[in-house]
């Protein structure tokens, strides 16, 4: 594939996994994580034609393969009951799947739970916590049942990266939503986990929590940490992910690396700044994919940012010959959340 | 094995023991002074007997299994019920843990709960009336065990309800009446013969006429059947627990 005119800074990256088999990933220069380039990488999660029908005849999920790289953080996006919480509880041994199997760090989650389970730290969508139990408590409990001696020093460490401290001999009941929150993801992180589920960790939760989580999240990555996170929300994903999975009705639509998807997908929009109002646009210009703002200032080139070419040369030169000018032009992406609408419209 | 997760288990079930102290503890001990008080000391002082024994000795065996089989059904079922109930089960699920471990922790705490709250009515019915042990060993090999089995029972109980009313259908409607009628407050062999057959199918019969033994010597049916069916029960309760996590039943969607 030919490298894509890079904005901001995006490389793309060959990777070589396995024997036999590619996968494009895009890092992002400036962000970088020197270490992921030219390494290679390999998969932590491996998930092979998984399904899940639940009791009630409902298929949740139809048979899936996914396979995610270690340290990256991976999105899961979609709707309200797209099966995001059902592969997530699969992968996590709180459901059984209905067929297929998933490796966690080489280790199938079903036959081998045990080795599997330990790897992995699990932070639930809904809010369930111990209610009489101090926060100190509670998370040493966790660390204990995923098997791992009793370590002070770390839980200290996590309670106060979550800013719980001085909240570790309080009574859970006592506490806030918000601070209950950052309970469950202590535990989740109690065990020292490779591997992180954070399910929809966002929802309903307040600014500070929202910034301590990434930052949480980033630290967590830098230290080789693989982050799944769910969300329905497609500036969650934009803002936070390395590749993002977008699943809908139990379905994984595609996966790619966050960049080359909004590249592969996203179109761009020139915006043109007019010297003078335009009434309607001009008759020559018909058939060029354009739109006119209300006030008439402001005229908009819709192109595709990967087709051969943009056309932009040719409609600018139009444009002078029909005799308008404009004063400047700003190019931009089209949000995650336009190619997710327009993903799941093709798909319907 | 995983040790450290039956040991939190353990720890976190024995810690919400010493938070409801009075419920757990005093308030089982209250209650059953209380028949102390009125069946041993008031009722049975006009009493004779039975197979050589005071009435108010007679009925401590039945007593101490009354409140074991009540408790370790209740502290089981309840344990293992409320993290299902609020949802804290996922943990559990998700840990690295087998079901021989989960129920070692849940079991192991509700059985050590009942033994010592069995202990403590011992020594509590011994300011009421005058008893003796005749097979110390035996009593608490028949102590443990039925904690053991009935906290089994208990938890499956607790993974079986799916409500709070279903929490106390079984303890309430099943086992409380099995063990006023199993013998607790008067020997078999007073009822008419017809009855004595019924009353052989009552599975606690058993439970406490081995206790029994353990303590006068004397029971309504031999020592060893009453061993053999004890453990003919648990082993029942240990099979329905293992197809439980084998097959998921109200645990795993
Ligand atoms: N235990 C269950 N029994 C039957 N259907 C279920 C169960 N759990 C979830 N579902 C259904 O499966 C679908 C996917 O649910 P879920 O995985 O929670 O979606 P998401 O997390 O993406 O919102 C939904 O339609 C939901 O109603
Ligand atoms: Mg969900």
């Amino acid at each position: 594939m030919p490298a894509a005119p890079a904005p901001e800074g995006v490389a793309e990256v060959l990777v070589v996994v396995g024997a036999a088999t590619y996968h494009r990933r895009s890092v992002r220069k400036r962000t970088a994580f020197p270490m992921l380039e030219g390494v290679r990488v390999q998969p932590i999660i491996s998930i092979r034609q998984l399904s899940k029908t639940y009791a009630s005849g409902f298929q949740a999920l139809k048979p899936i393969d996914l396979t995610i790289n270690r340290g990256e953080i991976f999105a899961l996006l979609g709707p309200n009951g797209a099966g995001k919480t059902t592969l997530i509880s699969i992968i996590c041994g709180i459901v059984n799947p209905s067929s297929g199997s998933v490796l966690a760090d080489g280790h199938d989650v079903v036959r081998e739970y045990r080795a599997a389970r330990e790897k992995i730290g699990l932070v639930p969508q809904e809010l369930t916590t111990d209610a009489f139990e101090t926060v100190w408590n509670t998370v040493s409990f966790s660390r204990g049942l995923f098997g791992k001696s009793a370590n002070p020093a770390h839980v200290e460490k996590v309670l106060r990266d979550l800013a719980l401290w001085n909240k570790k001999d309080n009574k859970i009941i006592t506490l806030s939503g918000g601070m209950k929150r950052r309970v469950m993801i202590a535990k989740a992180l109690s065990h020292e986990p490779r591997i992180l589920f954070l399910d929809e960790p966002t929802a309903g939760v307040d600014v500070d929590l929202r910034r301590d989580m990434w930052v949480m999240v980033r630290a967590l990555r830098a230290t080789g940490v693989t982050v799944i996170l769910t969300t329905h929300y497609i500036d969650e994903a934009e803002e936070m992910a390395d590749r993002i999975g977008v699943i809908n009705k139990g379905e994984l639509i595609l996966v790619e690396g966050k960049t080359a998807l909004m590249e592969k997908l996203g179109r761009r929009q020139l915006t043109l700044q007019l010297q003078a109002p335009l009434v309607r646009i001009p008759e020559a210009m018909s058939g060029y994919p354009l739109e006119l703002s209300a006030d008439g200032l402001q005229l908009v080139y819709t192109y595709d940012a990967q087709g051969e070419s943009t056309g932009i040369d040719v409609l600018l030169r139009r444009l002078a010959e029909a005799g308008i000018d404009f004063k400047d032009l700003k190019t931009s992406q089209s949000s995650l959340e336009d190619i997710f609408v327009s993903l799941v419209r093709e798909r319907a | 094995m995983n040790i450290y997760a039956i040991r939190s288990i353990y720890r976190f079930e024995m810690s919400r023991t010493f938070r409801t102290l009075l419920q757990s503890i005093v308030s089982p001990v209250i209650s059953t002074s209380l028949y102390f008080v009125v069946f041993g000391a008031a009722i049975g002082s006009h009493m004779n007997g039975i197979d050589g024994v005071s009435y108010g000795a007679f009925i401590v065996p039945g007593l101490i299994m009354l409140s074991l089989l009540t408790q370790s059904i209740s502290n089981a079922s309840f344990g293992i019920y409320f993290p299902k109930f609020v949802g804290t089960i996922y943990e559990i699920l998700s840990a690295p843990v087998s079901a021989f471990e989960i129920v070692a922790g849940y079991v192991g705490a509700a059985a050590t709960k009942s033994v010592a709250l069995g202990l403590i009515i011992l020594v509590t019915a011994r300011l009421f009336v005058a008893f003796h042990i005749e097979h110390p060993l035996w009593m608490l090999a028949f102590l443990v065990l039925t904690a053991v089995t009935f906290s089994l029972f208990g938890f499956i109980i607790g993974i079986w309800a799916d409500n709070f009313e279903k929490l106390q259908l079984v303890p309430l409607l099943i086992v409380t009446p099995l063990t006023f009628l199993g013998g607790s407050f008067y020997s078999i062999h007073m009822l008419s013969p017809f009855w004595q057959k019924v009353t052989l199918f009552n599975p606690v019969v058993y439970l406490i006429s081995g206790f029994r033994w353990s303590f006068y010597g004397v029971s309504d049916v031999s020592m060893t059947i009453s061993l053999g069916m004890t453990l003919v029960f648990l082993l029942i309760c240990l099979a329905v627990v293992w197809w439980i996590f084998r097959s998921g039943y109200r645990l795993k969607a």
